[in-house]
């Protein structure tokens, strides 16, 4: 291979990974919720979006930097997510229907619901964020002077990628460490014997859906630096998550770690060797293959692992 | 709320009528467990025994009767407010939390209050009397032996500090010598003061470690007595003990 190959494909894994990071935070959330829920939040994009939105106004009027206003966007999506959980997800549980996937249904709706909201005020118009280190990037020649190839490493996608990590790393304690956290796993995993121990399931159940909300509206905040900004901006990132939580296996946070990292390295070597505009269909051949060979996800290769069968 | 005096019962059943939709599994069902005292609920599969326990544990709700613990009355109490009453259910088939570790599975079962306060000192106590836990305290718990994990819920239950234990078939698919093992350890729990409340299909060494027993069938109480008479009924022996 010639350097001027491997610098594409470097450049190209990069660029996947950095991209992977995120999609990892927005697959986290949904697999939480997955896990306590047992639905498929089918807003989770659209969610996404309101984080988008609210960092975007905050930029607009205050020139808040996007990474500061996560301290903002978190809360308040966190608050949006409970609200939605309590008001509309909980009593439509609680009726027995001829579909039982009707609270799915009821995402959807959701989701159609914030969208045309945010049409409504904000028009349809293709927004962003003009930071003043939208274009800044680091170059492997500047620290290695005779490198044989160039790389550069952007800074909004980097440093998009290191909140990422720090809030991933945040959530992983807080889920095996924490007493919280353990209630959350512990209603996943069996919520009559979490009831048994004293875990109000109902609590957790709001908490959870507030907290996978919080986290997509974080990596709305993350991908606005980076990202152009619309109402129905949303719709490719429910679908992102949901492919991740396939890949990752339902409700598993390592794998949703693990599917996010994989399907952005996948459709950054899409994008770059079979075309841009191919990204999204090598999402769902990933997502195919893995529900024809590995229909578990990740989680079911490590429970394999750890259990024997 | 009325005092908790020694006279009172730990548990008062009182014609509890229950429902799966609409269904009725447990007609006019009425029993008291004492202080201290080992009362076991024994029958056929399908008698209600289960469903008695989920009942008391909030799970199910009664649509009649009332059911009194402690001197209070459950029919107010939110279900994972239990615990921290002291009253412990050890469900049927462990329901451990399989992919957590033997050691995260006692602490969540001691999450609030006295127990959540005293979970170090607790932990220490059950590893002394389930030593093999402690060797295992960081193994996934559904990696462990049908027996060891039975031991892991014991030990999970007494993590809550309980006043009132529940048991739901505990010997239910061990070997032999286990099962000797597990009724040891449910009537040394009892013998340190913990009140004991029994379901089993294991009749024989049920009623051998009872004080008093409930025979359930279809959902009502069929007959009542001592350990030592009912072991001795014609009745008892026929229908469960196959003599």
């Amino acid at each position: 291979m010639n350097p001027a190959k491997i610098e594409v494909l470097l450049q190209t894994l990069i660029s996947g990974l950095l991209l992977g990071g995120l999609y990892a935070l927005i697959g986290l959330g949904m697999t939480i919720i997955m896990g306590v829920m047992k639905i498929i939040n089918l807003a989770h994009g659209e969610l996404m979006m309101v984080g988008m939105y609210i960092a975007y106004v905050l930029f607009a009027w205050l020139h808040l930097d996007p990474y500061l206003s996560i301290l903002v966007a978190a809360p308040l999506l966190f608050l949006l997510g409970a609200i939605i959980q309590k008001y509309l997800v909980n009593p439509v549980l609680k009726v027995d229907a001829i579909l039982p996937e009707n609270q799915v249904i009821l995402t959807v709706g959701i989701g159609m619901v914030l969208a045309n909201l945010a049409t409504m005020i904000f028009k349809s118009d293709y927004r962003t964020a003009p930071v003043d280190y939208a274009t800044k990037a680091w170059y492997l020649s500047d620290i290695w002077k005779g490198s044989p190839i160039e790389l550069s490493l952007s800074y909004p996608w980097s440093v998009s990628f290191l909140f990422a990590v720090v809030i991933t790393a945040g959530l992983w304690f807080f889920l095996s460490r924490t007493d919280m956290g353990k209630s959350i796993r512990a209603t996943a995993q069996d919520k009559d014997a979490a009831l048994l121990m004293g875990v109000n399931v109902e609590r957790m159940r709001m908490f959870t859906f507030g907290l996978g909300s919080a986290l997509v509206g974080a990596a709305g905040c993350l991908f606005l630096p980076i990202y152009y900004l619309y109402p129905d901006v949303g719709g490719q990132f429910t679908l992102t998550g949901f492919v991740i939580t396939i890949l990752g296996g339902l409700g598993s946070t390592f794998g949703a770690i693990i599917g996010g990292l994989v399907l952005g390295v996948f459709e950054s070597l899409t994008a770059t060797y079979v075309g841009m505009g191919w990204a999204p269909v090598g999402r769902f051949v990933v997502f195919v293959l893995v529900l024809v060979f590995v229909p578990g996800g990740v989680a079911s290769l490590l429970r394999r692992r750890r259990f024997g069968k | 709320m009325a005092d908790a005096t020694p006279g009172t019962p730990m548990l008062d059943v009182s014609g509890i009528d229950v429902f799966y939709g609409d269904v009725q599994v447990l007609w006019d069902l009425s029993f008291t467990v004492g202080r201290a005292e080992i009362v076991a609920l024994i029958g056929a599969n399908g008698a209600g025994k289960s469903t008695t326990l989920k009942t008391i544990s909030g799970i199910l709700r009664p649509r009649r009767g009332r059911i009194t613990y402690d001197g209070r009355a459950l029919g107010d109490v939110e279900p994972h407010r239990l615990v921290e009453l002291g009253l412990v259910h050890v469900p049927e088939a462990r329901r451990l939390f399989v992919e957590m570790s033997v050691e995260e599975n006692l602490e969540l079962g001691a999450l609030r209050g006295e127990a959540r306060r005293r979970r170090a000192e607790t932990k220490e106590q059950v590893f002394s009397l389930f030593p093999r836990l402690r060797e295992r305290r960081r193994q996934a718990a559904g990696t462990l032996s049908g027996g060891e994990q039975q031991m892991v819920a014991i030990a999970r239950g007494l993590m809550g500090l309980p006043k009132l234990m529940m048991f739901d078939e505990p010997s239910l698919g061990l070997a032999p010598i286990l099962v000797q093992e597990i009724f040891n350890v449910v009537k040394r729990i009892r013998d340190e003061g913990t009140t004991v409340l029994l379901v089993e299909q294991n009749v024989r060494q049920t009623l051998a470690i009872a004080d008093r027993a409930y025979v359930m069938e279809t959902g009502r109480v069929e007959m009542q007595g001592s350990g030592r008479d009912l072991l001795g009924d014609p009745h008892v022996k026929a229908a469960y003990l196959g003599l």
